[in-house]
């Protein structure tokens, strides 16, 4: 927190701190962006909501999930369903709740995943250099190298198509970014006179990393997470649509689409109200994420 | 418009509108440039001479803009002109030679090519090979070495002094009535800016030009300009011939700067500085702009602002107690 | 040249990468790929000679070095479905894809280019925002709905364009546009940004001092200087189009590598599976490696190799 009394105009603080020097701690960028870029907050608040809905499925749901009603088959959009039926007269509007669980969770877990293992491989890449570094950079520029999707395609041909699977092919294909970030900061952060200072008075490799150098990354960690969830979310969603991803009786936005698909042209909605669920969604990432990245990092720009 | 000044600016007022509020870069500025001559435009960074001289070329950034006032150049009115007819003057009558000779050419463009466009902008009938003969002469005229070589370089290739010629000859090319140099030696090594100030001079004795020089460096006006304006926070606050401004400073601003000038053989032990920073012009005091800074300054400085008056033929100044020339005794 | 030899060095040990981590990634399958080509009705001297036939006996670095230069000579194995050489089979598909990613690759630069140009020159403005809010609108599309919508609206309610692919250049329109689509938006967004950044530069004001119209500003002096970051994510845009070709392959029925590779998991075809993700790799690096070739001839600043 800024150690500054805030005066009444929040502008005239921003130019104090830069006059004297001082950074903004990480909750300052926030509140900025909250003030200075609605959208960002406004998609802040859709993705709040989007998790609260996936978390409380079961509770708003108005039909079970496999809840089927034969005799109201492939109807449109009514009162009693907001988003019509299936082919099986299953509810779209519960099963898209249900689906958004997987394909949320799948955006977020996995980027955290290929986060960690990024961070690593980044911080000991950029720290220990030489060897180490040529051997991990060249595994991330091979990762980088095979076209997303195709990598995950080899990974769910290998292991199979199961939901687990997926969360373990997808969290392999976003790590390379990450540690080339996270390699090129270290590496910069490493030459700076504090660094040496706490290597002079014998602090451990591994403290420096996590103590001293891990810090200064987290802003760009958070940019790159943020941006990592939907084209997770986006890669999901194409396996599945594909037929290798999410099997049943499991449900993603993906599989619904790729189910509906048949039904394009006569019951559009049923493939048409996932999609724009993805839409909104990945939106919602990049709005926050363009926000996030114009107040935590300017120098990061792609 | 008097006959014999190329250009004249009568009460020209550049604003920024920020967010926080309207700035007054340049506020009610008059400065004339005889024809012929050397005229010297000094101040401190941020006082709003680059501003001046940037309303003339139609170079303001947003969110400036010139708000008021008169830019007349040779019997044309700039202000209000349509940018396509302010683009045809420029470059032809009136040239600008930049500050940072590293960032003002084009990194991809070959430095002759980048002179050639000038000319070419300005004569549609010339051919290429008669305007690549122009271009290495004027590379010749300027001192670049190796001429017909460095046609074909890029910026990245050449020395900052040499990057500044190429500046100067893409000035120079069109034999513009004015040329305008913002800085043109603060980039550069004090021997190399000897000697592109020895190739102004040279350039003007030899076409009879006149150029306005913006400069924070008070030895180069000594060394090259007939008179001098004096600007801090966006007004002029003195103006004189050369060797008057130098002999009988008026306004302790001007005072200030000529003190700060280191001297060899100078008994003082320490460098003179004025102190504090150019006010922010946001919140601007109410009275005297320097009175801040001033060491002679009263109560009557902190609250009311003084008019520019001529305190002796061709010497003005902005200042209710001036050190030369001033009925008040101090 | 000496870089660009130096970059062309530098990318075998990442070749060799790519090749070694899927060689291995494929074949750590838990059971014997000979066991599902057989089903159920099998005995042990089939699968011993099956097993023997298909090198499958020996050790796994023996194996390796024996699909590395078999690669380098063209062949890429025999399909365990179609029992057909895979190179032919990529060979066969490989036009199509081609097709559809240069057309795809023309509809994206050429969209991205000019909305990113109008958007950043009328910055701020109504045209800006629009333009910023479709581009975002493209990124943020899956490229199955980006599909499914072309589909649906040209082919189905207006019935002016084909559903799917059938040879003629009329068809492979919508597929193009699909697959381009994403990319186009990020295109005209790095163009925006990056035109804006550079006609903040010193030499966009000498350009003008020197008597410039603004147009020609733009044209002659800021393009060039805004393109360079552009070419660089072109050549990654070429990584993603490949695999939104998968994609727009499946849903228009395009016979290219991107329906090879979907069908030969289905299949269970692993050669093939290889073989296609193999050479789209290939095709990815060398357009990173012509990029970087592109983006010399652009800046001369690297050509001189300091």
């Amino acid at each position: 927190m800024s150690s500054l009394k805030r005066s009444q105009d929040p502008k005239l603080d921003d130019e104090l701190k830069l006059q004297i020097g001082e950074r903004d701690g990480i909750r300052d960028k926030l509140r900025k962006m909250c003030r200075d870029n609605h959208l960002a907050a406004l998609s802040a608040i859709v993705i709040c909501l989007f998790i609260a809905m996936a978390i409380l499925a079961p509770v708003i749901a108005p039909y079970g999930e496999a809840e089927q009603d034969l005799i109201n088959r492939l109807q449109g959009p009514s009162a009693a369903h907001i988003l019509g039926t299936d082919e099986l007269g299953r509810d779209v509007f519960t099963r898209m709740l249900y689906g958004s669980r997987i394909s949320i969770a799948i955006g977020i877990l996995p980027s955290l995943i290929s986060l960690i293992i990024g961070v690593i491989a980044g911080l000991t890449a950029g720290y220990f250099g030489g060897a180490v570094d040529y051997v991990i950079m060249r595994v991330a520029d091979v990762m980088l190298s095979i076209p997303s999707l195709l990598l995950a395609m080899v990974v769910m041909y290998t292991l199979g198509s199961s939901t687990v699977n997926l969360f373990v092919a997808l969290s392999m294909t976003g790590w390379s970014s990450v540690a080339r970030v996270v390699r090129s900061q270290t590496l910069s952060i490493k030459q700076s006179e504090y660094i040496e200072a706490a290597r002079s008075i014998g602090v451990g490799k591994w403290r420096i990393m996590i103590r001293h150098i891990l810090p200064n990354c987290i802003p760009s960690l958070i940019v790159l997470f943020t941006l990592n969830v939907p084209s997770a979310i986006l890669s999901e969603s194409s396996l599945s649509f594909l037929g290798i991803g999410i099997k049943l009786p499991a449900s993603s936005w993906g599989l619904i689409v790729n189910q509906g698909r048949q039904f394009l042209f006569t019951q559009p909605w049923l493939c048409m109200a996932p999609c724009v669920a993805i839409m909104i969604v990945v939106l919602a990432f990049n709005f926050l994420g363009d926000g996030l990245r114009d107040v935590m990092d300017p120098y990061m720009q792609r | 418009m008097d006959e014999k000044n190329i250009l004249e600016i009568r009460g020209l007022k550049s604003y920024f509108f920020t967010e926080n509020g309207t700035v007054p870069a340049v506020d009610g500025v008059d400065i004339d440039v005889p024809k012929g001559k050397i005229i010297g435009l000094v101040g401190e960074s941020g006082c709003g001479k680059s501003m001046t001289v940037r309303s003339i070329m139609g170079l303001l950034k947003y969110p400036g803009r010139i708000v008021d006032g008169s830019i007349c150049f040779d019997g044309t009115e700039l202000c209000g002109l349509r940018e396509n007819e302010l683009r045809k003057i420029c470059g032809k009558d009136i040239s600008m030679i930049f500050q940072e000779p590293m960032t003002s050419l084009n990194p991809v463009i070959k430095v002759g090519k980048q002179v050639k466009e000038a000319l070419l902008a300005h004569d549609r009938s010339i051919t290429h090979e008669e305007a690549d003969r122009r271009v290495v002469e004027m590379f010749e005229k300027v001192g670049i070495p190796e001429a017909r070589k460095r046609f074909d370089s890029y910026p990245h290739q050449l020395s900052g002094g040499l990057r500044q010629r190429v500046m100067i000859a893409m000035a120079m090319i069109c034999r513009p009535k004015l040329l305008i140099a913002d800085e043109p030696t603060t980039a550069l090594d004090v021997t190399i800016e000897a000697q592109i100030l020895r190739l102004m001079k040279d350039l003007r004795d030899e076409t009879d030009m006149s150029v306005l020089l913006i400069t924070h460096n008070l030895g180069v006006v000594a060394e090259l300009c007939d008179y001098v304006y004096v600007m801090y926070a966006g007004k002029i606050v003195e103006q004189a011939e050369t060797y008057e401004l130098f002999d009988h400073t008026a306004h302790p601003y001007t005072k200030g700067l000529l003190d700060s000038i280191p001297r060899i053989g100078s008994n003082k032990d320490r460098l003179h500085t004025i102190p504090g920073v150019v006010p922010n012009l946001l919140y601007l005091p109410k009275g005297c702009a320097f009175c801040n800074r001033c060491e002679y300054a009263d109560g009557i400085c902190h609250e009311q602002a003084d008019e520019l008056r001529e305190i002796s033929p061709g010497h003005w100044v902005r200042c209710r107690k001036p050190i030369y020339g001033g009925e008040v005794s101090r | 040249m000496k870089y660009f030899l130096k970059r062309v060095i530098g990318t075998i040990p990442v070749l060799l990468g790519v090749v070694l981590l899927i060689f291995v990634m494929l074949r750590i399958i838990p059971g014997s790929p000979v066991l599902m080509l057989l089903g159920e009705h099998y005995d042990q001297a089939t699968i011993d000679r099956l097993t023997a036939a298909m090198g499958l006996d020996r050790p796994m670095i023996v194996q390796f070095v024996d699909y590395i230069t078999g690669a380098l000579s063209g062949d890429l194995g025999i399909s365990y479905k179609y029992s057909r050489p895979v190179t032919d089979m990529i060979m066969e598909s490989l036009p199509y894809t081609i097709r559809l990613a240069v057309m795809a690759a023309l509809f994206a630069w050429i969209m991205g280019l000019v909305t990113g140009v109008i958007a950043a020159v009328k910055k701020n403005n109504i045209i800006d925002r629009l333009f910023m809010g479709i581009s975002l609108l493209g990124v943020s599309m899956p490229i199955f709905m980006t599909s499914l919508v072309l589909q649906y609206i040209f082919s189905f309610k207006l019935e002016i364009l084909p559903m799917t692919e059938d040879g003629t250049f009329l068809s492979m329109i919508l597929p193009s546009i699909a697959l381009g689509w994403n990319s186009a938006g990020s295109i005209a967004r790095m163009t925006r940004s990056s035109l804006i950044e550079v006609m903040q530069a010193d030499y966009i004001d000498t350009a003008r001092a020197k008597g410039l119209l603004r147009g020609a500003v733009i044209i002659k002096h800021a393009l060039k200087n805004s393109l360079l970051p552009v070419v660089t994510m072109m050549a990654l845009q070429l990584s993603s189009m490949l695999s939104g070709a998968v994609i727009t392959e499946s849903v228009f029925a395009i016979p290219g590598i991107g329906r090879l590779a979907t069908t030969a998991i289905q299949n269970r075809d692993m050669p093939v599976l290889q073989g296609t993700v193999l050479f789209t790799t290939v095709i990815v690096i060398a357009g990173n490696l012509l990029a970087d070739l592109l983006y010399s001839v652009l800046d001369p600043r690297i050509r001189k190799g300091d």
